[in-house]
């Protein structure tokens, strides 16, 4: 029997990312990381600055995923991002250049810095980096 | 009758204007299809997101959240978003006249202006804007609506405004714009399912528990900013891509009616200089008779 499959896709405001049948897929959710295998109950989540993982004919693609919403019901996994970024068009230097410049401002520890502000883009930093890697 | 000189200083003129309305026409067709490009592209997101929203809210109908807190509507807000250029035939000023009719005489109503012409606008006519929002970029970026809808939020929160409404231009083809209105605050859940297309028909008889994480609450109110801001950059592109069309058929016009006068002008012309030669003969004529 073939491999059970989900349908996928991953949308931002801008457009879709990505759109596919996928046997199973991994996200971090705020509330921790949840992976999503095919026929899943009905979920809906926010999701955490992360690397969405996912599994297609024994692939792994990873997906830089920068906040947002995912549902999940009726063998349908939607996500919701508020950006999102494939790792094949993930600028590594970019990245590499808006971590250093976060973690410089948050060692700065001035008063005059947005810490929320540097932190998110830290995580956003971290979460490119990491989903570029494994290209 | 105006000189000969004249008329043809005039023509050259008209000339002119037509080579700008023509070229500005041509930008406006560029600029439309990419912009419209931009709307399609959105679209999809803002289905998939008005479908969660509507079963999020559906399942979770007794979650209270300041968002959806419906109040007596004392004090109104009105964005308006128009374009930070004229010369698009009546795109600013359909959208500026719907919101004078909301608006009407009321007092106890802010506006807040997008774009340069309604900013000049609510300036001449005395309306003091708490803010405004100007010189949005060609390719409206998700950061410059969330500008917007944070702005709102922060005021309908804290109680400034107890309604908020979006006014602008609809893109529904290239020739018609349509004024519209839609509420913002407090934010009006969708039905579930009710996202038009396929996906909606197929999920709506569904109604199904959710399991939720972290929680009900914890969702929706993650939710709800989005989705706000999602409608005002939904709304922006909407209104780009009807300005730049707008402008286009008013820039084709302008250049078919440039022609009509260069063609009128250029009879007018031709008449005159055959008139001219016409009396010059007619002397030649008469002194040659008179001398014999």
């Amino acid at each position: 029997m073939a491999e059970k499959l989900q349908k996928l896709s991953v949308v931002t405001p801008q457009k879709v990312i990505y759109a596919d049948e996928v046997r199973f897929v991994k996200v971090r959710g705020t509330a921790g990381e949840l992976g999503i295998l095919p026929e899943h109950a009905p979920l809906i989540t926010s999701l955490d600055i992360g690397v969405a993982h996912i599994q297609k004919d024994n692939q792994w693609k990873k997906v830089a995923v920068h906040g947002g919403f995912m549902e999940v019901g009726g063998n349908r996994t939607i996500i919701l991002a508020n950006t999102a970024e494939l790792a094949d068009d993930i600028d590594v230097a970019r990245a590499q250049r808006a971590k250093e410049r976060a973690e410089e401002r948050l060692a700065s520890k001035s008063a005059d810095i947005d810490l929320v502000r540097a932190e998110a883009a830290l995580k956003r930093a971290l979460a490119r980096l990491e989903a570029a890697d494994a290209k | 009758m105006p000189a000969l000189r004249d008329l043809r200083r005039r023509v050259k003129s008209v000339k002119s204007t037509q080579k700008i309305c023509k070229a500005m026409k041509a930008v406006a067709t560029a600029k439309m299809s990419r912009a419209q490009a931009a709307v399609t592209a959105a679209r999809p997101y803002a289905r998939q997101m008005q479908e969660v929203l509507g079963r999020v809210s559906s399942v979770a109908g007794n979650v209270k959240h300041p968002l959806l807190a419906v109040r007596e509507p004392k004090k109104a807000c009105y964005v308006v978003v128009t374009s930070d250029r004229g010369l698009c035939g009546g795109f600013n000023s359909q959208i500026l006249r719907k919101a004078l009719n909301e608006i009407g005489d009321r007092s106890d109503v802010s506006v807040v202006p997008v774009g340069r012409k309604a900013r000049q606008f609510f300036r001449f006519r005395g309306w003091d804007a708490d803010t405004d929002f100007v010189g949005l970029s060609e390719n409206v970026k998700l950061e410059e609506a969330r500008q917007i809808a944070q702005y709102v939020i922060k005021n309908y929160s804290e109680e400034q405004y107890d309604v908020v409404y979006l006014l602008y231009n609809k893109f529904v083809n290239v020739l018609v714009q349509e004024p519209t209105k839609i509420q913002l605050l407090p934010v009006e859940p969708p039905e579930a399912g009710e996202g038009e297309g396929k996906e909606g028909k197929k999920t709506a008889g569904m109604k199904t528990q959710y399991i939720f994480e972290p929680s009900a609450e914890d969702v929706l109110s993650d939710l709800l900013p989005r989705y706000v801001e999602m409608l005002v950059f939904y709304a922006l592109l909407e209104s780009k891509a009807s300005e730049h069309s707008a402008r286009m058929t008013a820039m084709d016009s302008a250049s078919k009616n440039a022609g009509e006068m260069i063609d009128k002008l250029t009879l007018q012309i031709n008449r005159l200089r055959q008139e001219g030669i016409t009396k010059e003969l007619l002397d030649i004529v008469g002194g040659a008779a008179a001398l014999e």
